[in-house]
């Protein structure tokens, strides 16, 4: 029980991400039709705006500290963050600790931009275009931007810690009952499940609710008609483009503390959130969410110590094998629609 | 001449002999000289030129005929690697068994996946191999490690069975043969400043190439091969020409699955190791590059393209700011400093970038990659341009129909 | 009214077919409904061999649907299309086409991509070599015999001095003289054409009957769908009336030319 609870747990966070990541994909397959390879580099581009952030506010100028000597007995120089000079050394620890989080602030309008930007001089000249040409010209783009990322941050993975509150583990056996220590889980990993679920709650609310989003539903079922009715469909649709770029880049700001960011991991979540979205069914919303935790919770089962024993490696497979076997027995996949993608 | 209507034997004779002569034209810098760093005449070098040629010509016969974008034809070339190490390992080193088994794997291998994979069209057939590969990946790296040697991947080793072969004397190291040539060794000729090397094995790779190239002229030329096409320009109708669209398609992915893993046979009879980050699915994204950045579709585009991205790869990623800062020695200092750093993140390192930004640049402006783009220079010189008969996919047409 | 009466007629005046009438294709009961509306009801039609049989009927009478149901691409709901014994219901396309039936689409969808000549060359292929064969050494252009006799009907059609170009470039009535050349070079044991002359100049139009008439003297079972009465008239040996989803009438040429039911069906919507 507790074993199980806690792969529940495990396979939340990366859930998440699939899911945030796995829904911009969906936004922006279901509005443009258009298969966007460069999904994953928008997710590695947000976590490198927290990684951008840290740098930034960790700025320093050396000055010389008579009160400390070095072993010489010469006054050391320390290196003294420029946000010292503004806010004071205990606020400005303070927001330096909490980079990760104030990223978010940063990273809504650089996604967003960077976003609507791709769609502007880029993407739209595809939508007349084959889907293979789509597929090749993001995956040209997906190269493009983590080598540029590589080349200002270099090849190695770049630690960027969560805040210290939430630098522990929670107990959650002991909350639920169990023995203590059965089942500990880091406080961040809660925290970006509940970030993740706000998200997704705010996107659907969004579409929901507002007239926005209504025409936005609507032109993802019919966008022919809508553009006949004579609402400006187009910029609505460079506007969705931007916000799935938001989502994907939240989810990379917020993952930093769990996994340091390097250039790759765009590519490495990419071709998972293809999975996901393809289980979910292309093009529904929701389908993309719940294939998204789904898979989380069935890739932290499959790599249970006891399960690796009977199936050694299942834990590796078991998303391409669940995506295949969906894709051959329900080819619209968990909660696809019927004549999406179908040729 | 060999089945072939003038114009392809032209090309295919064409094609030899740049491969047979490549030694020598791709070395046009003298040793001593500073630019002999960009030769490109070194048969580490050529036989990738030529491997991934046949990879990529393999590749097209898919994608350039069916228009079914497969990525993850990385995984036949790593099964086939994997099964030339073995029968290097358990046979002999020579690498006529080895690379006839890996034909064989690739093929089976190459079946299996297409007979599920092909179940679906377009942008699901796409995704499922490349689910496919990434489980062959993620398998070889961690259960598959008795066969596929894990993390450090398969060499030949002192004790191994090698049935066929003599015991090795100890301290000798098995080296790949055909039949007691040994594919590493070359004939240096010098003429001059100039050094050529012949290597063994780039000229095997290199005939196993011209072979592989013919078959796919064979291929384009076929009514196989105009089913194929047809499956790309009108999937829908082909059926009610009373054409079963699958066994061909299928068949053309077996066959593509079975260059590729020509080219992993060959790639373990060059250098004698097999991994699993040749199945890994940028790898199966590089052959994708190759084929469009030639031309999908041509016959000549996939050989060039492939030897475009591993030229590039080697001359550009080996230029570093002392080489950028030689060639602009001629500027003024700040424009020197200038053109230094603005070049200078596309290339050593930055190559990939560069990479990145020609293919996008060719998708974009020419979907049928350089040889449309040779197309169009041409007609602009002669406008009574006649019919073109080697760019035979939908990507040309536009030009086809003037 | 029952079709054997009609087809027992049909050899009295006619004299096309000796003895019992072979019945080599057979709409039995057929239902197709999209759903609230009756597409198809309580279709049945029977077409002898040899026999040139129209459908005609107003828009929305459920014609195309018809011709769907009989190529494999819907399927009826209740019914069963039979040729020469096999029942086609179920059957996937390239089956249907394979048992000797072809199709002409109203809406060209040729092989855009290729070349005329490639175009006119593959469903003689296919007839020839089966849903599939693997044969890639072989030569496309020692395909001589094939390819003669798809430049001829090429020619035949007009369509002689664009052979080598790709058919994305040819217009929409060189178009659908593609699709007929398609249909006609595998010989099938029954054409179906949908609105053949749809779009074509009267010129044309009139060449394309004679070339149908032609055809129609091979021998080959041709079923025809078809808004142009003057073709209709010149080539159909017998005509079903398809209005509302249901035949409604069903005759010689004569016959239907005078019956009250096909006047109220069109009400003046084409001149019979």
């Amino acid at each position: 029980m507790e074993a199980l609870i806690l792969q529940v747990l495990n396979g939340l966070d990366k859930g998440s991400a699939y899911a945030l990541i796995a829904l911009g994909l969906t936004l922006i397959f279901g509005t443009l039709g258009v298969v966007n390879f460069a999904h994953g580099a928008l997710f590695m581009i947000g976590a490198f705006c927290a990684v951008t952030l840290n740098r930034l506010l960790t700025l320093s100028h050396i000055v010389v500290d008579e009160t400390q000597k070095d072993f010489l007995g010469n006054p050391l120089n320390v290196e003294v963050p420029y946000l010292y000079d503004f806010f004071g050394q205990a606020a400005g620890d303070v927001i330096i600790d909490w980079s990760v989080p104030i990223s978010i602030l940063v990273a809504i309008p650089v996604m967003m931009l960077i976003g609507v930007a791709m769609e502007r001089g880029l993407i739209k000249h595809f939508y007349k275009r084959p889907h293979a040409d789509q597929i090749l010209v993001t995956f040209g783009l997906a190269i493009v931007l983590q080598e540029i990322i590589k080349y200002f941050y270099g090849a190695n993975p770049i630690p960027t810690p969560a805040p210290s509150a939430f630098t522990g583990s929670f107990d959650f056996g002991a909350a639920l009952g169990f023995d203590p220590n059965l089942i500990i889980y880091p406080y961040w990993r809660l925290v970006y499940f509940a970030f993740a679920a706000v998200i997704i709650g705010a996107v659907f609310a969004f579409l929901q609710f507002t007239t926005f989003g209504m025409v936005v539903r609507a032109g993802m079922q019919d966008r022919e008609t809508v553009g006949l009715l004579g609402i400006h469909i187009d910029r609505r649709f460079t506007i969705m483009f931007g916000l799935a770029a938001a989502v994907a880049g939240l989810a990379g700001v917020m993952y930093t503390p769990i996994n340091s960011p390097n250039y790759h991991m765009g590519m490495d979540f990419l071709v998972l959130s293809f999975v996901v979205v393809v289980v979910g069914g292309m093009g529904s919303l929701g389908g993309a969410v719940l294939a998204g935790f789904l898979l989380g919770v069935l890739e932290s089962f499959a790599s249970m110590g006891q399960v690796l024993e009977v199936l050694p490696g299942l834990n590796q497979v078991i998303l391409y094998v669940v995506a295949i076997i969906v894709l051959l027995t329900r080819p619209r996949g968990l909660m696809g629609r019927r004549g999406v993608m179908e040729d | 001449m060999l089945s072939l209507n003038a114009r392809d034997f032209q090309l295919l004779l064409f094609v030899a002999a740049i491969t047979m002569l490549a030694p020598i034209f791709l070395n046009p810098f003298p040793v001593d000289s500073s630019l002999a760093q960009f030769n490109g005449g070194y048969p580490d070098l050529m036989q990738r030129f030529v491997i991934f040629g046949i990879f990529a010509i393999g590749f097209n016969i898919l994608f350039g005929l069916t228009g079914y974008l497969s990525f993850g034809h990385a995984a036949f070339l790593g099964a086939g690697s994997y099964a030339a190490i073995w029968m290097m390992k358990l046979l002999t080193m020579n690498i006529i068994p080895a690379i006839i088994l890996s034909i064989i794997v690739a093929g089976l291998f190459s079946l299996a996946v297409g007979f599920i994979s092909l179940r679906r069209s377009g942008i699901y057939f796409s995704i499922l191999t490349l689910a496919f590969a990434q489980m062959s990946y993620s398998l070889a790296y961690s259960v598959l490690t008795p066969i596929t040697g894990g993390e450090t991947g398969l060499q030949p080793k002192l004790n191994d069975p090698r049935i066929l072969d003599g015991e090795l004397a100890a301290g000798e190291t098995a080296r790949a043969n055909l039949f007691g040539l040994e594919m590493g060794s070359s004939y240096d000729l010098a003429v001059g400043g100039w050094v050529f090397t012949f290597n063994v094995g780039y000229y095997i790779a290199a005939i196993c190439m011209l072979l592989a190239f013919y078959a796919s002229i064979r291929i384009f030329r076929s009514p196989f091969g105009l089913m194929l096409r047809a499956v790309k320009s009108n999937q829908n109708r082909l059926g009610y020409t009373g054409v079963s669209t699958r066994p061909y398609t299928l068949a053309a992915f077996v066959i593509s699955g079975m260059y590729a893993g020509v080219a992993g046979g060959l790639m373990v009879a060059m250098d004698t190791q097999a991994g699993a980050e040749r199945m890994f699915w940028t790898a199966s994204g590089e052959v994708v590059l190759m084929t469009i950045l030639g031309g999908a579709g041509t016959l000549i585009g996939p050989v060039l393209g492939a030897g475009m991205i591993k030229y590039m790869e080697n001359i550009i990623s080996k230029i570093n700011t002392t080489i950028l800062e030689a060639w602009f020695a001629w500027a003024p200092d700040g424009l020197q400093d200038v053109l230094v750093s603005v070049i200078y993140p596309f290339v050593g390192k930055g190559w990939h970038l560069t990479l990145g930004l020609v293919f996008m640049l060719v998708v974009i402006f020419l979907p049928g990659g350089l040889m449309e783009g040779f197309e169009k220079i041409g007609g602009l010189f002669s406008r009574k341009k006649g019919k073109n008969s080697d760019s035979v996919a939908g990507s040309a047409s536009p030009a086809a129909a003037e | 009214m029952s079709s054997a009466q009609v087809s027992s007629n049909n050899d009295e005046d006619r004299g096309f077919e000796r003895g019992t009438p072979n019945i080599v294709f057979h709409i039995d009961d057929v239902h197709k409904s999209f759903g609230g509306l009756h597409a198809l009801s309580d279709v049945d039609l029977d077409v002898q061999e040899g026999e040139t049989h129209a459908i005609i009927g107003p828009n929305g009478a459920g014609k195309s649907t018809l011709l769907n149901v009989c190529v494999g691409r819907l399927e009826p709901d209740r019914g069963a299309v039979i040729f020469d014994g096999h029942t086609l219901t179920g059957k996937q396309p390239y089956e249907i086409n394979q048992l000797g039936v072809a199709r002409v689409f109203q809406t060209p969808e040729v092989f855009p991509d290729l070349t005329v000549l490639e175009n006119v060359m593959l469903p003689a292929l296919s007839k020839r070599d089966g849903h599939f064969r693997l044969n890639p050494f072989k030569s496309f252009h020692a395909e001589t015999r094939i390819r003669d006799e798809a430049i001829d009907i090429s020619t035949k059609l007009g369509l002689g001095p664009a052979l080598e170009i790709a058919a994305s470039s040819l217009s929409r009535g060189d178009k659908r003289r593609l699709e007929l050349a398609m249909g006609l070079i595998q010989h099938p044991r029954l054409l179906l054409l949908d609105e053949p002359t749809a779009g074509m100049a009267r010129a044309d139009t009139n060449a394309t009957i004679e070339l149908l008439k032609t055809i129609k003297e091979d021998g080959m079972t041709i079923v025809i769908i078809e808004h142009d009465m003057h073709v209709v008239f010149s080539l159909a040996d017998r005509i079903s009336v398809l209005a509302g989803g249901r035949i409604i009438a069903q005759g010689l040429p004569d016959e239907i030319k005078g019956n009250p039911k096909v006047k109220e069906a069109y009400l003046g919507e084409e001149e019979l």
